[in-house]
């Protein structure tokens, strides 16, 4: 007893104290909502299977975090700018396409063909980000590679405006994928099901390459150590250029996904997700592939009732508002209390 | 190297920057700077820009090529800057068969005309051609020349193109001193200089330059034979010639350019104290926004009638300790949860607290008390006791320039005292700065707290300047641009924090074409500035030492590579 007393101090005291301040608002909050029973059984799960879409599509973007610092260390702060850049670009060519009539006639080619260009926009950002702002910065000490980021994501952005106008443009509606599905009282449409199957099935894609393939192998030797993976014969900068492809791919994939979902593309539609996703892969453990799916899905789903379960019940009005000061909150507290992530490494206490 | 030179390295350079001027010319840089002329009717700034990538192109392939020989310097030159200038009139073929301007907002006609100087597209490609070729000789020309006589030319050069760039703040200025009109009218036509102003401005300089690099260092000999007493009255005379110039400032710009004034007097502010956080004691705070938005409501909502609260501050001067005081709290208050973070995630942090507390003053729950989205308006005016005056752009600059004053004096005492030193160990090695005796929470805080505090000040000058105070006035795009102007200036730097702020606010403000690219260029300079010069424009002694050990540690860790290179066939 006298022990802990003796640790305890006046900062971690404060810290407890917040900490259990907000859980007894979460839970008082949610009490009171539900005791009051103004949200059918159908509504909450709406709002879960909204949540899951958007949670596959935050772990996509995580994985692109999570990858590049279990490789190396440093957070991919332009990586929002990545999966902008796809989704923007592939907009003309959707335009287009949505114009001629092609994509209600033919809609697997017409979407096959926009995932192709923003998944290839993206993963170019990508590497000619790896290779101009951070190669040579590599041996750097932490602040310049962090600040390099920073640089190089409010260039691209501002870049993007530049070059394609910084008005906010809107895919085209595609009708099919309006329909709904009906589970007695789960409602799920097409477009959800396509996010949440493309987006599992590229996960699924990425975790068997990483633990069966070769160079899956040999990017959990560097991840591991770098030294010794070059003393193995690995050639460090292609595995790192692989891992940028990766994550650029998938944030590709990602925007397309997220762009169907809520239509609007414009410059800085990566700012808040890439912050979320990147709240998803710190919730998941950064450095780790599993996690950051994780993470992306239980945020989503937070992110998506949160507002409504946690505030409602308090009379906050237009709860709605505070959807991404939740998730920023979520953001902080995880990285104060548990920084190493639900499914953490060890490491994490030295790293971070 | 010069032995074996790469003979493809022309043609990649001249493919490379081919590719830069047409992203140039698509961002829309050209069409903006097209519009500002150098010299009248002769040379706008946007075709300057063109050249000067041209230009670039040359001088770099001749470099890299090794060539000595003054015909080989130029078939080198002139070939990669010929390349670079196809790639330009490609631009302009594929925009008249094909619409780019569906895609790319900027591909229009206007731009086209001036990438064929109005002369159709077969002429206007072809003279585009030879200036690609021109450029390339000049640049083979400028290599050839001596290291010194390269020097007496290029800073009149310089010379003469700022002055050209800068004529509404020049013409602006003389405005107030009637007797100047005459030298402007000769010097400056509607848009532009006049060509025998550019002349004579050219060899004007060019004498100056020549006798400047000539005697200098006969000047400061004869400085330091003077007897130290008038020595001291040397010093002091020029301190003072300064101080009054300060003072003057704002009656001789006048109205717009006291407004740009204070808005680098605003961010210097702001920077001192973001320089202290990440500069001093190296803790990366990407939400500095927050203390100034802190500071800002805090002011408003004490002296603001209009939200009807119990407690309302009629003076402003009353108001103000409290603005400053609250973001010092808050800082401390936000900078306990990060006591124990380092680096990445402590930018992460901060920034999303930046986020929050915006967002906060944005929702309706917090109406009642900060107005939402519609603000706190009605914010009293900087009244000294009973003195009513009118509060210009112009009066405000006093106010501005007070508080930097009393902000670059703080900062420089204290970064020279046992807590700024303490600052300095932490940022260098936390693990030894503890292990020295030095109480890191007290230490982290002390910066958290002192940093927000002139976040707090700038807030509450700013919200009394503007008179109403919105919350997206507070978006991550202000942490930004005072992360900017420290790195650019020279992290931990006080002199450096001034010119980053004259360089990234000011000039800004005098260029308006400049607004619209300012973030792109922002976000260029932050990323090359960590390439090249990472210790900024005007570096701190112990900053530099220690990235020059950085440098010096990294060579060894190359080896591996070059080994392995060898090991190939």
């Amino acid at each position: 007893m006298r022990r802990f007393s003796e640790r305890l101090n006046l900062t971690d005291v404060i810290m407890f104290i917040i900490g259990a301040l907000i859980l007894l608002l979460v839970v008082v909050g949610s009490a009171a909502t539900l005791y009051a029973g103004k949200y059918t059984t159908r509504q909450w799960l709406d709002l879960v299977v909204f949540g899951v879409a958007l949670g596959s599509i935050y772990a996509l973007i995580a994985l692109g975090y999570t990858l590049v610092y279990g490789i190396l260390r440093m957070i991919n702060f332009a990586h929002s700018e990545v999966f902008m850049a796809g989704p923007f670009t592939a907009y003309f060519l959707a335009d287009a396409m949505g114009k001629s009539g092609f994509l209600d006639q033919n809609l697997f080619v017409g979407l096959l063909i926009i995932f192709a260009v923003s998944m290839t926009v993206s993963t170019i950002v990508a590497i000619l980000l790896e290779r101009i702002a951070y190669r040579p910065l590599r041996f750097a000490p932490r602040l310049v590679p962090l600040i390099t980021a920073i640089g190089a994501s409010f260039f691209l952005q501002y870049f993007f405006r530049g070059l394609y106008g910084p008005n906010i443009k809107v895919y085209p509606e595609i009708a099919f994928l309006k329909n709904v599905i009906r589970i007695g009282d789960l409602n799920i449409q097409y477009l959800q099901v396509l996010v949440i199957a493309a987006a599992a099935l590229m996960m699924i894609g990425l975790q068997i390459f990483i633990q069966r393939s070769r160079t899956g192998k040999a990017m959990r030797a560097v991840a591991e150590d770098k030294q010794t993976a070059a003393l193995m014969g690995i050639d460090i900068d292609q595995i790192i250029v692989i891992t940028f492809v990766i994550g650029g791919a998938l944030a590709g994939a990602a925007g397309v996904l997220y762009a169907l979902m809520f239509k609007q593309v414009n410059f800085i539609m990566g700012f808040i997700p890439g912050i979320k996703a990147f709240t998803a892969a710190v919730l998941g453990g950064i450095g780790n592939v599993p996690g950051a799916m994780v993470g992306g899905m239980f945020l989503g789903i937070i992110e998506s009732i949160g507002p409504t379960l946690f505030l409602d019940g308090l009379n906050v009005p237009a709860p709605q508002q505070l959807k991404d000061a939740i998730a920023f909150t979520l953001l902080v507290l995880v990285l104060i209390f548990r920084p190493s992530g639900i499914l953490g490494e060890k490491l994490a206490q030295k790293k971070a | 190297m010069l032995s074996n030179p790469d003979r493809s390295y022309p043609i990649k350079i001249g493919l490379l920057s081919g590719v830069i001027a047409v992203l140039i010319a698509l961002e829309g840089m050209i069409q903006a700077f097209g519009a500002r002329d150098i010299i009248g009717g002769v040379i706008s700034l946007g075709h300057a820009l063109l050249y000067a990538t041209f230009f670039a192109a040359a001088y770099l392939a001749i470099r890299r090529s090794g060539a000595t020989r003054l015909v080989n310097t130029i078939f080198v030159g002139a070939l990669s800057s010929l390349i670079a200038s196809i790639f330009v009139i490609a631009l302009v073929w594929l925009g008249s068969w094909t619409d780019l301007g569906y895609v790319f907002v900027n591909a229009t006609q206007p731009l086209y005309e001036l990438l064929t100087f109005k002369q159709g597209l077969v002429v206007g490609s072809l003279l585009m051609l030879i200036v690609g070729i021109v450029m390339g000789i000049l640049a083979a020309l400028t290599v050839a020349l001596p290291a010194k006589t390269r020097q007496y030319i290029l800073t009149p050069v310089i010379w003469v193109i700022t002055l050209g760039v800068l004529q509404d703040l020049v013409t602006v200025t003389i405005q107030n001193m009637p007797f100047l009109k005459p030298v402007t009218n000769f010097l400056y036509v509607s848009n532009g200089l006049s060509i025998p102003g550019a002349l004579t401005i050219f060899v004007l300089l060019l004498a100056i330059n020549y006798f400047w690099l000539e005697k200098r260092s006969a000047a400061q000999n004869r400085y330091a034979s003077l007897p130290p007493a008038s020595r001291r009255a040397v010093r002091w005379g020029s301190i003072g010639i300064g101080v009054v110039l300060l003072l003057m400032l704002p009656q001789i710009l006048g109205l717009y350019l006291s407004e740009v004034l204070d808005n680098v007097g605003l961010y210097l502010l702001m920077g001192l104290g973001l320089n202290i956080v990440v500069g001093f004691a190296g803790l990366l705070d990407l939400g500095y926004v927050a203390f100034f938005a802190i500071g800002a409501y805090t002011v408003g909502v004490l002296t603001s009638p209009e939200l009807g609260h119990a407690v309302i501050i009629g003076n402003w001067w009353v108001a103000l300790p409290f603005g400053v005081a609250v973001a010092a709290f808050a800082g401390i208050l936000l900078g306990i949860p990060v006591l124990k973070m380092r680096g990445d995630y402590l930018a992460i942090v901060t920034l999303g607290f930046g986020e929050i507390i915006r967002l906060l003053a944005l929702s309706d729950v917090l109406k009642p008390f900060f107005g939402g989205a519609q603000g706190t308006r009605s914010i009293a005016d900087p009244d000294i006791g009973p003195l009513e005056m009118t509060w210009s752009p112009q009066s405000f600059y006093y106010l501005f320039l007070a508080g930097c004053i009393l902000v670059i004096f703080v900062s420089t005492r204290v970064k020279n005292s046992r807590l700024g030193r303490a600052w300095m160990a932490v940022r260098e090695d936390e693990d030894v700065a503890q292990a020295m005796g030095i109480d890191l929470v007290a230490t982290k805080l002390l910066a958290f707290g002192m940093g927000a505090s002139f976040g707090g000040l700038a807030g509450a000058i700013y919200a009394s300047k503007l008179t109403s105070i919105f919350p997206h006035s507070f978006n991550f795009l202000i942490s930004i641009n005072v992360l900017s102007l420290i790195i650019i200036g020279g992290m931990g730097s006080i002199p450096g924090v001034v010119v980053g702020a004259l360089a990234l606010v000011g000039l800004p403000e005098l260029l308006r074409e400049f607004s619209d690219f300012r973030y792109l260029l922002y976000g260029a300079a932050l990323v090359v500035m960590m390439l090249v010069r990472p210790e900024g424009l005007v570096p701190e002694a112990r900053r530099a030492m220690e990235l020059e050990e950085f440098r010096e540690e990294e060579e060894p860790a190359k080896e591996p590579v070059v080994l392995k290179t060898m090991g190939q066939p």
